[in-house]
């Protein structure tokens, strides 16, 4: 059983399941926005974990939260090229239903 | 159990469940809402694990960017009906059955793993020590955060403006 006095394995698993929550989304889902969604819940996930290691490893040192802001700049990259390509995809289908982005398809 | 445990645990609670309702919820809008208050939780976790410069930093750049680009985009792309638009693909079974396995997978690595107990103290203010790291070892991954950064507002810009397809 878990102890309520919180460590870095709370954290760990916190974001492990805030991990999870957002590739079942990436995995399970139709629609092309909830996808971004599930992977925009991912890159959370990654960062809480980056910073808690940082905490608990060795805080004067910083170097988790550099790199989750270096994750951060490329989820907002991310979330641009992706929201930008759904919408050309929409202007073609009309249509963001994962389903139907089968052009490589034979 | 001291007043940051309960502060976790509530934490806790408010990401997880808010983060199951982006999946669960079956209005689109209403997921996008939800992920907002995911993003406030992780960064009130940030708070609690003393890094105040990424907790400002998340609510810049997640709450304030990111949310509403996605709401925009949303709004841009779903014309008709809202109320069923955050629905499961025929992979729903499948994807539970992995999600689940790796979930497990996960906890038991991170149970069974040794994990540091010791906790240092940590820094007065990150500002000054990130902003020195981020231009002595990290200038190289900074600059080339840039210039991704860089390329993908040129690349949304030509996609979504459709520059070079004036001719079809």
């Amino acid at each position: 059983m878990i102890s309520l006095k919180v460590g870095l394995e709370h954290y760990l698993m916190l974001g492990g399941g805030l991990f999870c929550i957002g590739l079942f989304a990436a995995l399970a889902k139709k629609n092309a926005i909830s996808i971004l969604m599930g992977i925009e819940l991912m890159l959370n996930a990654v960062n809480v974990n980056l910073v808690a290691f940082n905490r608990y490893g060795d805080p004067q040192l910083l170097v988790g939260h550099v790199f989750s802001i270096l994750v951060m700049a490329v989820a907002a990259a991310e979330v641009a090229i992706g929201l930008a390509l759904v919408l050309t995809v929409y202007r073609d289908r009309r249509s963001v239903n994962i389903d139907d982005f089968n052009w490589l398809k034979w | 159990m001291s007043i940051s445990d309960v502060v976790f645990w509530i934490l806790a609670a408010v990401i997880l469940g808010s983060g199951l309702a982006v999946v669960m919820v079956r209005n689109l809008v209403h997921a996008a809402f939800f992920l907002v208050l995911t993003f406030f939780g992780v960064s009130g976790l940030y708070v609690l694990l003393e890094a105040d410069f990424l907790a400002i930093v998340q609510i810049l750049i997640y709450v304030g960017a990111i949310a509403i680009l996605i709401i925009f985009g949303v709004m841009l792309i779903q014309r008709e009906d809202m109320r069923e638009t955050n629905v499961f693909s025929s992979y729903k079974k499948v994807a539970g059955v992995t999600v689940a396995l790796f979930l497990a997978i996960l906890l038991a690595s991170i149970k069974y793993t040794p994990l540091a107990t010791a906790v240092q103290p940590p820094l007065e203010s990150t500002v000054g020590p990130i902003a020195d790291l981020m231009f002595t070892s990290f200038v190289v991954p900074f600059e080339a955060a840039g210039v991704l950064l860089l390329v993908a507002i040129l690349g949304a810009i030509v996609l979504s403006t459709g520059v070079g397809r004036e001719n079809d």
